[in-house]
């Protein structure tokens, strides 16, 4: 258990995925001027990482065992139409759930997080249970950081910014602030 | 793009700078933020991708007859998929240690949005040869970028360039440069930077109001067609201090 708590909490906070690893800047430069829209933005990543996760279990366990040449290939086409064909049966089933999380599955299916998260899951190694904890511990993160940056940026919007800032300059340099807050979770293993 | 005709030389230099991908557009900034610590990550990613978007490129555009409307996205992806796993297999070949440093990177160019953006934008509707113009701006763009960002975070956050030392022993290297919070300091004031520029070049400058009444104009549009010589663009003429009200 102790094993798998390091893997959620590193995922999470030590290498986050947005403000460390540099994966998901799309939808954390695009989605975060409105605290609620990057809430559902990181309930829908969180959501299409869990299942990237086992999918990508499954494929590194039965198929790409025989053919390692195609693991980029199979992730991409695999877990693409895997959300696709959730985001039907959620808009069959749940159209309250769809509008709220739905807007956001096609825009996250083919981004860095995406795709990253199952590539360095293979890299590391990880079986089903862990890869599950990383999934959500990244996707939590990934929610964390993007809801830090859209309540700054809902702040930035009230104040005196000078012309010149008021595009993405300010929010990258926001972002690296950051980015330098998450460095000192680094501390967190001593061993 | 637009449907109106461009010229081989705009879709050339289109890319390199006035639509910079990473500078301009804001596309790929993954690996723009991830892998740029050093002059030669950046050089050897800037060339994968390079070599990825012109491989797209070409094919896409040869096969646009071929592929239907509807699927032509997963097409896309699969065609920049399997040359990304060309240039992953090529790196880790001819330069494993570079390979090493770049990391899940390179399998993460498959989902750099510049590739996507350029098949969708551009090699899906025009012809070869305008689609290898095409890609060879955007990725020369791409790299200039790279390269720009990693020579600074290099030379400031390792007193080195291309691992030869710049500085003496004196020299305490900014070590924040080369940690992910660089990256997005670099990226971000080289933006505050341009949209500084941008900002300057498109205020009218004010008439200069000298004393006895000369107003000294600077008329932006002369100004920038002497090259910025100076004194070309500069006219003074006398005026009365009540026509201020006018300009």
């Amino acid at each position: 258990m102790g094993e798998l708590m390091l893997i959620f909490v590193s995922a999470m906070l030590v290498n986050n995925f947005t403000l460390v690893l540099f994966l998901g800047l799309c939808p954390f430069m695009g989605v975060s001027a409105k605290v609620g829209t990057a809430l559902r933005m990181g309930g829908a990543n969180i959501f299409v990482l869990t299942i990237t996760s086992m999918v990508a279990s499954f494929l590194n366990e039965y198929v790409l065992v025989y053919a390692p040449y195609l693991r980029l290939i199979s992730f991409i086409v695999v877990i693409a139409s895997l959300v696709q064909i959730v985001e039907m049966t959620i808009k069959k089933l749940s159209p309250a759930l769809f509008r709220e999380l739905g807007i956001f599955l096609p825009l996250i299916t083919t981004n860095c997080a995406i795709l990253g998260l199952a590539i360095f899951q293979t890299n590391r190694g990880y079986g089903f249970v862990e890869g599950l904890f990383f999934a959500v511990g990244a996707g939590a993160g990934l929610t964390l950081a993007l809801v830090l940056m859209a309540s700054i940026r809902e702040q930035t919007e009230l104040a005196d910014v000078p012309a010149v800032a008021r595009n993405m300059g300010l929010v990258l340099i926001v972002a690296g602030s950051l980015s330098l807050a998450f460095m000192g979770f680094a501390g967190l293993f001593t061993s | 793009m637009s449907p109106r005709a461009t010229t081989p030389g705009q879709d050339f230099f289109r890319g390199v700078w006035r639509e910079n991908p990473v500078l301009i557009q804001l596309l790929g900034l993954c690996p723009a933020l991830a892998v740029t610590n050093t002059v030669a990550n950046s050089i050897a990613m800037s060339l994968a991708t390079f070599f990825v978007l012109m491989g797209s490129s070409i094919l896409v555009s040869t096969l646009k007859k071929l592929i239907p409307g509807e699927v032509r996205i997963s097409a896309y992806i699969l065609i920049i998929a399997t040359f990304v796993t060309i240039a992953d297999m090529v790196l880790a070949a001819v330069v494993p240690e570079i390979h090493k440093a770049l990391g899940a990177f390179i399998a993460l160019i498959v989902v750099n949005c510049m590739i996507l953006g350029r098949q969708e934008a551009f090699a899906s509707k025009r012809p070869v040869g305008r689609a290898i113009l095409d890609a060879a701006g955007t990725g020369t763009g791409f790299t200039i970028a790279l390269v720009m960002m990693g020579s600074f975070r290099e030379i400031l956050g390792n007193g080195s360039f291309l691992g030869y030392p710049l500085f003496g022993d004196a020299f305490e290297p900014w070590i924040i440069m080369i940690l992910p919070a660089g990256g997005f300091f670099t990226l971000g004031f080289l933006l505050l930077g341009f949209a500084w520029w941008e900002e300057r070049k498109k205020v009218p400058v004010h008439p200069r109001h000298w004393p006895h009444g000369v107003t000294v104009q600077v008329d932006p549009g002369e100004a920038a067609a002497a090259g910025g010589s100076g004194a070309a663009g500069v006219r003074a003429r006398r005026s009365e201090p009540m026509s201020r009200k006018e300009d």
